[in-house]
């Protein structure tokens, strides 16, 4: 779920039709020259009457995503199988609910300065709160965690939920990752220049910032067993790293990008050769993409086709790695490889194969990036299952 | 699964670093509440040194003194580190300015603001490269990055280092989250023994109606409930104690963890 449509068939028809999710930047009442990648009908809904704590626009993201694609029947079916109390749910946000303590904070007492009665804290604000939202909506007893590594999050609870399936602590887990727009990124992405005016062009000549989105994505994973269920893919590997460089400003030569990139393929067994298509962490900054492209390069050459689907979906930060996943999955299954739109001249600098339109081509293996503020780097490579 | 402690770090109310804290954790000494030493934070270059707050100086501290405990090299060894709110004051200061018609968030704040700035800090310091990830649990933070940390040592068979912390929230947010003095923990964890092993964890999960394990201390029992992070200290209790004996924490869904303590 994110402004590219809801579900995987309308997103899937979005990225065809090469249209992008971002629009000018009217969101509640930020005042920014930006485009935005927003989700339609969030401030009319409210989630689910027993979890009413929950509401915020974050777990109301969540939810969306939860009842799309038939995968609420599909984790009811699991737990069927495994007991709910053997599937474990782990998720990603870098916000939670925090638009609601922005808001709360307009609300305060002018007396005392104590916050609004109706605002509730652990069910929005905490981070912890998408994880516990979505247990308690799934009916799941499992163990249950968010990650929050800012934009590398929701790849990083991937790394989570295989090593817990791998342990045996859990025989399936909901994976997730759920991020809303809210004041603190919009103005604190700007306050560092990293916003664009335009909607973001990943590898452009002329890029200068990124466009912020909001979006969920979800995935049930369980161990390999001998039959292979319809619409699965295989998580062949994850390599993480961090950068020890600059808190937000990433290495210049991408060594914790490469290093992450080079894990994965270590654990998928793999060679740089065996991947079919990267999928970027490409943002749009001129930092970003300039390192990221190095990296990338290095252990690729200019022949890898990549791209990046940030200038379609926004910067979905906590739910890039999910999303960017799926979207991965998805070049598989359909047998494209999107193009990284709104992008028109590639940098000259830039010497990785980037691919300006979607193409038609058997795709079988993906590596999808993911970085992050703190120098937070997780790398997926995903595959056919079977 | 089966994990090794290798070396501990600790800071928080009457409690100055794992060394010192061992004959109050055992009862062997009382326990003094006084307000929780913070560190200056020295382990990072000037530049970043200045924009961090308590909890990273607190983070950073409790994870050298593990390491120090270890004998093991920190550039090379993977983090999980885990926190129920992270840096409360920087996010007060940033609700607040978004409040105002200004709105002009400062760029440390913002970028200090997320939940990993701990991890990232730690990286510069001790120039590791090796993966770390940043976890929240609400109250069951500490299980969560423990059952984090064993799975990484189990499934990887690698070393991990395992930092909580927690600190007290500003007003308007400590009457809706009352966190009480600040806490922080490390564990370095690893798949086998070694020389500086001084007992091995072995964690599991048991069902719920089990109550989690409290403190006898009353004082202590304070600072277990009112900080996240403090619910770590039956453990810790067990440790420095050196017998074997298990402590239950609390977690969510139909678990809690198990931390069966064997001192070697």
């Amino acid at each position: 779920m994110n402004s590219l449509g809801a579900g995987r068939d309308a997103i899937v028809k979005s990225m065809r039709a090469g249209r992008s999710g971002l629009a000018p930047c009217n969101f509640e009442t930020v005042v920014l020259d930006t485009f935005v990648g927003q989700v339609a009908g969030l401030d009319d809904m409210r989630v689910r009457s027993d979890l009413a704590a929950y509401d915020c626009r974050n777990n109301r993201l969540a939810q969306l995503g939860l009842e799309l694609d038939g995968f609420r029947t599909t984790v009811a079916l699991a737990a069927e199988k495994y007991g709910a109390a053997r599937i474990g749910v782990f998720m990603a946000t870098s916000t939670s609910g925090i638009l609601e303590t922005e808001l709360a904070y307009r609300r305060r007492d002018s007396q005392t300065g104590a916050l609004p009665g109706d605002f509730h804290y652990a069910e929005t604000q905490n981070t912890f709160s998408l994880a516990d939202f979505v247990r308690r909506y799934l009916a799941l007893e499992g163990p249950a965690v968010v990650v929050s590594s800012a934009c590398s999050a929701s790849a990083k609870a991937f790394g989570s939920a295989a090593r817990m399936l791998a342990a045996g602590v859990c025989d399936a887990a909901v994976v997730g990752g759920v991020d809303s727009l809210c004041l603190t990124t919009l103005y604190g992405f700007n306050s560092l220049g990293l916003v664009s005016r335009l909607p973001c062009r990943p590898y452009d000549v002329e890029r200068d910032g990124i466009s912020l989105g909001e979006g969920a994505g979800f995935a049930l994973i369980e161990k390999p067993s001998g039959s292979v269920p319809e619409n699965a893919y295989a998580l062949l590997g994850i390599g993480e790293s961090s950068d020890a460089y600059h808190m937000s400003t990433p290495h210049p030569q991408g060594l914790g990008a490469k290093l992450a990139m080079l894990r994965a393929l270590d654990s998928a067994g793999l060679q740089p050769a065996d991947i079919d298509y990267v999928n970027l962490h490409g943002t749009g900054t001129r930092t970003n993409d300039a390192s990221e492209d190095q990296a990338v390069f290095e252990i690729f050459g200019d022949g890898t086709p990549c791209s990046s689907t940030k200038g379609s979906t926004g910067h979905l930060l906590g739910a890039a790695g999910i999303t960017e996943a799926i979207v991965s999955m998805l070049a598989i299954e359909q047998g494209s490889m999107p193009g990284g739109q709104p992008t028109r001249a590639i940098d000259p600098a830039l010497r990785s194969n980037y691919l300006l339109e979607s193409t038609a081509a058997r795709v079988d293996r993906v590596l999808s990036n993911s970085f992050g503020f703190g120098g937070s780097n997780c790398s997926l490579v995903l595959g056919r299952a079977g | 699964m089966r994990v090794c402690v290798e070396g501990v770090g600790l800071l928080g109310p009457g409690l100055c670093g794992w060394q010192a804290s061992r004959a109050v954790l055992t009862g062997a000494e009382p326990h003094l509440h006084a307000l929780t030493v913070i560190p200056p934070g020295d382990m990072l270059p000037a530049a970043e040194r200045r924009r961090i707050g308590v909890p990273v100086k607190l983070a950073l501290a409790v994870g050298r003194e593990a390491f120090v405990n270890a004998g093991r090299d920190a550039a090379a060894t993977a983090t999980v580190f885990t926190s129920s709110g992270g840096d409360g004051e920087n996010v007060h200061q940033i609700c607040e300015t978004l409040a105002s018609t200004e709105r002009e968030v400062s760029p440390t704040r913002f970028h200090n603001s997320v939940h990993n700035a701990a991890a990232g800090y730690w990286s510069i310091a001790t120039g590791s490269r090796e993966p770390s990830t940043s976890l929240c649990g609400y109250d069951a933070s500490f299980a969560a990055g423990l059952l984090e940390a064993a799975a990484q040592v189990t499934a990887d068979r690698t070393a991990v280092a395992l930092i909580a912390y927690d600190q007290r929230y500003p007003q308007p947010l400590h009457a809706v989250r009352p966190i009480g003095e600040a806490f922080a923990v490390a564990l370095v964890l690893a798949p086998q023994r070694t020389d500086r092993t001084f007992a091995v964890l072995d964690i599991s999960q048991v069902p719920a109606e089990e109550r989690p394990t409290r403190m006898t201390a009353a004082s202590l029992e304070t600072v277990r409930v009112s900080v996240p992070a403090g619910r770590s200290l039956p453990v810790l209790a067990a440790l420095a104690r050196g017998v074997a004996e298990s402590a239950i924490l609390e977690h969510v869904g139909a678990y809690r963890l198990r931390i069966e303590v064997d001192p070697c």
